[in-house]
């Protein structure tokens, strides 16, 4: 009575909202993988029905990961995270080469990327270093340890050119803050951004100007004024980023990253390069806004896509699949696309909030900022509201790895939510 | 705050990306059409273009294949271009400029190429066309002459421009639209309406298949044949005694506004506007500005009638009953006011009546209707007012409506007109005095002065012209078949057709008369200025003549003018007796009158001007023949034309 009692207590809204994205996702794969001819859902050789048996694996793969018993996780993240970065050091050696990036492994004809795992990894050892009696979050010694643990898998993804992902791993920011980190390391990263696109939009010296008479006017007008000395070194320091960042941007950044964005930030003017620009580099993401804008409010309906039949948008079922949602479920099908994922984001935090254990607490604030990081920048990307960064959108995209990857790190997380449930 | 966050940061970024859904979607999605999207391709089926008939139904215009090499610039592969230039006989440079032409049109939409290929040319690439990736050849139909005549009336077909597409969504890069005469008159009846495939395809332009298994696609429809009412003969020979000359001549049939033929002078040959060589030709023609063999005289060439527009002072002078056919008037070789003369004449019988008037087209005479008319009221601008709505009631001085899409108003003066000239109340008869003999401010175009005779023919009202006579399964125009009255009564024409009458009898036209028809006619002569270095220069008048024929019941009516020819009867009396012989006996039998007409050329008057040297007009200019060979060259025209 007590066994079959357990099996409800998972959090079957999570579980709902995860089951709703995989099946409009695959249907959207459909879509964005057929040519107008009849569709066999079965024939494996289709992306359409590969994916259904990634979804038909990931259920087994639900049943496994929620049979484990929960405190396994925890005990054995440390094996779990040292295999997992294992895989992707060895990836240097086996590893396929697949669109100029090194991701794959090749076993028997199926491909596995090992960084899509890595995440889940990733979470779990940050959770198990920080819920660890002996760290102090606030300790600089402590929250270098926990950046060596972000940035080993942070750093081997970026060498295999898979510069998405890494961007992926920057989220673990918002676990530490949670976690009780100053603020200020939030406050310094987003001034840096914030300061590295002036500096590329309007140049060094503009921005410089700005940084001095905002923090000149911000020490002047403070009541107990700290040494001299600390608005100058900030301004020092802050012109040096600029100018590093600028000189980054015009002389190392590889041509193809700049044109992104060199378009994002609408800095080419000339109108006949722009044109050029629009067929080639930003071809993409020049047709799969026009997909979108073409879906209405209604959108053309499934399988009825021209655009997508006509396969105009290039890696549609993988990561330009929200520019199907968009051309054939219109405004109304996109915006319930992106309030699922909120929901979920939520959810999931939600959940987080209420853990017990300090484990549970960080891996599922993790869950949730992964997540999170891969929504923000695939649909902001297929909308043209970020530069173009090749990222997958969770549980929608194309991929077995990456369905298995998400599905992993989520129900690990309902897993061990399960358990705070029991604990009576 | 550590625990919202996420959860803010979460929020505000599903909001953004619904705001930026909602701009995409809804605030920035024009309604997208089959049309505009680039992922269906449209397949045009193009129909036949209707032929041109005349009016005894002998076929003038009829198509011919052609073949357009087409391209899109994205899919072409690297290719052997010095063969393929060798076969399309163009030069690499050339090949250069049309690939970039087209690249900027739009890299993914079909361009032409090469157009209007010749069958030869087409034999030749097509063996060897599956080596040129991205080139295809899209048949068309182009236009076929079965004449050398009537280029005017006619016209031509050609590609549409830039600014017809962005105008008219119909019709798409490479389409063909009717440029000139009956073919931009009666585009939509000749072209039909083209079919369309919509067929689904893919990024990289590979067919998938019709669109939605083909329910938006259309058949095309047929173009209508239409039969104009041109007679081809009388076209013909009315060309060929227009040989050497410039000018226009335009006939109606009063009965019906019918336009039996329209000559412009110098034309060309139609067929000089098909195909590859059409832009080539055309260019040359247009640069003629001196001959100006584009200029249809006949609807635009814009001069003071002359004479012939006396008889329209005389209808006035009956009709505001200011005249009557007694009345006589002299003539001491011009019209004086106390010891001025207004106006000079020419030495013949006075004092003369109406009848006499227009037969001997005296100049005085009608000095004094005019200015009775407009002296009628106390005030001149009423007389002015109540002379300019009579003249205008024929169709003068303004378009005349007809189905041709040139020509020019004319103009015939009012008294705001003058008022805007001399000032109010600071002008009398006497200041346009000229008006009377069709000089002064008055002016008219050939085709204007052919229907004010068909309307005098018709004793009161016309119809308008025209030059569709039918349109396969349709009825024309009701405005073509409805007459339109003018303000004369239908008993004040029979004197003035009488004075008509004996122009040929006995008057100016009398070495004109054609045996067994009883013609009326009037000459004239416009005296005609050209800026020569800066200096107005006067040329050699103009030779006018319209006439009617027969006297009742008439058939024709038609106006000649004939550039620097002198005086009426000279050139355009002879020419207008023929035509009129022509139509009505279908044989010459004043041969000598066609004789001289082919044998007597004006070239040698229009390179007067451009010589540099002084030289003489009217009295002082001398006649020239064209050589024996060229002489026997349009009596052979002429023989095969009477076969």
């Amino acid at each position: 009575m007590v066994e079959a009692q357990k099996y409800f207590k998972f959090d079957w809204i999570t579980i709902f909202l995860f089951f709703l994205l995989v099946g409009f996702g695959w249907l959207n794969i459909v879509s964005a993988s057929h040519s107008g001819e009849t569709i066999n859902y079965l024939d494996f050789s289709q992306p359409y029905g590969k994916q259904l048996m990634f979804i038909f694996i990931t259920i087994g793969l639900i049943i496994i990961l929620l049979a484990i018993e929960s405190k396994f996780y925890e005990r054995f993240s440390s094996v779990i995270y040292i295999l997992s970065m294992l895989s992707l050091v060895g990836l240097f050696i086996f590893g396929k080469n697949v669109n100029g990036a090194t991701s794959w492994y090749d076993i028997g004809g199926m491909t596995l990327q090992p960084s899509e795992f890595a995440k889940a990894a990733t979470a779990l050892a940050v959770a198990k270093y920080i819920s660890d009696l002996n760290t102090d979050i606030k300790s600089i010694k402590d929250q270098i340890s926990v950046l060596a643990i972000v940035a080993i898998p942070a750093i081997l993804v970026l060498l295999q050119k898979d510069a998405g992902s890494t961007l992926v791993y920057g989220c673990f920011i918002f676990i530490l803050y949670r976690e009780g980190v100053s603020a200020a390391y939030l406050l310094i990263t987003l001034s840096i951004v914030i300061l590295s696109l002036l500096s590329i939009k309007f140049g060094v010296i503009a921005t410089s100007i700005v940084m001095v008479v905002i923090v000149l006017t911000h020490h002047f007008t403070r009541k107990r004024k700290p040494l001299i000395i600390q608005p100058i070194s900030i301004i020092l320091i802050s012109v040096l980023i600029c100018y590093g960042v600028k000189h980054f941007y015009d002389e190392l950044l590889p041509a193809h990253q700049k044109d992104r964005i060199t378009i994002w930030l609408s800095l080419e003017k000339d109108p006949e390069k722009l044109e050029r620009m629009k067929k080639t580099i930003a071809y993409n993401l020049n047709e799969s806004e026009r997909a979108i804008s073409s879906g209405g409010l209604t959108g053309k309906g499934f399988l009825e896509g021209t655009r997508t039949t006509g396969k105009f948008v290039p890696e549609q079922h993988t990561d330009y699949i929200f520019s199907t949602v968009g051309e054939e479920w219109g405004f109304v099908g996109s915006a319930f696309v992106v309030i699922v994922f909120v929901l979920l984001l939520m959810r999931i935090l939600h959940l987080a909030e209420l853990q017990k254990s300090q484990f549970s607490r960080v891996y599922g604030y993790s869950v949730a900022a992964i997540i999170f990081m891969h929504f923000l920048i695939n649909i902001g990307m297929v909308m043209g509201l970020i530069p173009t960064i090749g990222i997958p959108l969770p549980l929608f995209s194309y991929g077995g790895s990456g369905l298995m990857g998400f599905t992993i790190l989520l129900f690990i997380f309902i897993k061990l939510d399960s358990d705070r449930i029991n604990q009576w | 705050m550590r625990q919202l966050l996420l959860f803010i940061i979460i929020g505000i970024t599903g909001i953004t990306f619904i705001g930026r859904l909602f701009y995409l979607q809804i605030y920035s999605s024009g309604d997208e059409n089959l049309y505009d999207d680039n992922a269906i391709r449209k397949v045009y089926d193009y129909p036949k273009r209707g032929f041109v008939y005349d009016r005894n139904g002998n076929l003038l215009v009829d198509n011919q294949p052609s073949y357009d090499v087409m391209f899109i610039p994205r899919e072409v592969k690297p290719l052997d271009t010095l063969d393929f230039c060798n076969l399309l006989k163009i030069t690499k440079e050339d090949f250069i400029a049309i690939y970039n032409k087209a690249y900027n049109y739009s890299p993914r939409l079909p361009s032409v190429f090469i157009p209007q290929l010749t069958k030869e040319d087409y034999a030749a690439l097509q063996e060897k066309m599956r080596k040129f990736e991205g080139f295809y050849i899209q048949k068309r139909s182009l236009r076929h002459y079965q004449t050398t005549i009537g280029a005017n009336v006619l016209g031509d077909i050609g590609e549409v421009n830039n600014a017809i597409i962005d105008k008219n969504p119909y019709y798409k890069m490479g389409d063909l639209i009717g440029k000139q005469g009956v073919e931009i008159s009666y585009e939509e009846v000749l072209r039909g309406v083209k079919g369309i495939k919509f067929i689904q395809k893919d990024r990289f332009n590979r067919d998938l298949g019709p669109y939605k298994n083909g329910i938006y696609d259309t058949l095309p429809k047929q173009g209508k044949d239409i039969t104009i009412t041109i007679d081809a003969k009388l076209q013909e020979y009315g060309e060929l005694l227009m040989q050497h000359k410039r000018g226009g001549i335009v006939a109606i049939d009063p009965s019906s506004g019918e336009i039996l033929l329209m000559v412009t002078a110098p034309s060309y040959n139609p067929n000089l506007l098909v195909g590859r060589d059409r832009s080539k030709n055309f260019t040359k023609l247009y640069n003629d500005s001196i001959a100006k063999p584009l200029f249809d005289r006949g609807l635009k060439a814009q001069y003071p009638p002359g004479s012939p527009f006396k008889v329209m002072n005389a209808l006035i002078g009956l009709q505001e009953e200011v005249v009557t056919t007694e009345d006589q008037f002299s003539c001491r070789m011009g019209y004086y006011l106390g010891s001025r003369r207004l106006t000079a004449c020419h030495s013949h019988v006075s004092p003369l009546s109406m009848n006499g008037g227009i037969a001997q087209s005296c100049n005085a005479y009608f000095a004094n209707v005019y200015r009775r008319i407009i002296d009628k009221t106390k005030n001149p601008d009423e007389g002015m007012d109540i002379w300019s709505n009579h003249v205008k009631s024929f169709g003068l001085g303004n378009y005349l409506g007809y189905d041709l899409k040139i020509g020019n108003k004319g103009r015939i003066p009012d008294s705001d007109f003058y008022d805007n000239w001399y000032g109010e109340n600071r002008w009398a008869s006497t200041y346009n005095i000229s008006n009377s003999i069709g000089q002064g401010e008055v002016e008219t175009t050939p085709i204007q002065l052919a229907n004010m005779m068909a309307a005098i023919a018709n004793r009161g009202y016309y119809y308008t012209p025209h030059i569709i006579k039918n349109i396969e399964g349709e009825t024309i125009d009701t405005k073509f078949t409805t007459p339109n009255y003018t303000t004369i009564d239908k008993e004040n024409f029979e004197p003035v057709v009488q004075g008509m009458f004996d122009v040929y009898n006995n008057g100016t036209a009398y070495s004109l008369q054609v045996p067994g028809i009883e013609i009326c006619g009037k000459t004239g002569t416009a005296e005609n200025f050209m800026k020569i270095d800066g200096v107005k220069t006067q040329l050699t008048d103009h030779s006018i003549f319209v006439a009617f024929a027969p006297k009742d019941n008439p058939k024709i009516a038609l106006a000649v003018f004939v550039e620097n020819g002198y005086w009426g009867s000279r050139f355009a009396g002879k020419i207008a007796s023929l035509i009129i012989e022509k139509y009505i006996k279908g044989e010459i039998t004043r041969t000598d009158l066609e004789d001289w007409i082919l044998r007597y050329s004006l070239e040698h008057e229009y390179e007067k001007p451009y010589s540099g040297e002084d030289f003489g007009i009217n009295k002082n200019s001398t006649l020239e023949i064209v050589d024996d060979i060229e002489y026997k060259r349009l009596k052979e025209q002429l023989k095969k034309l009477s076969s």
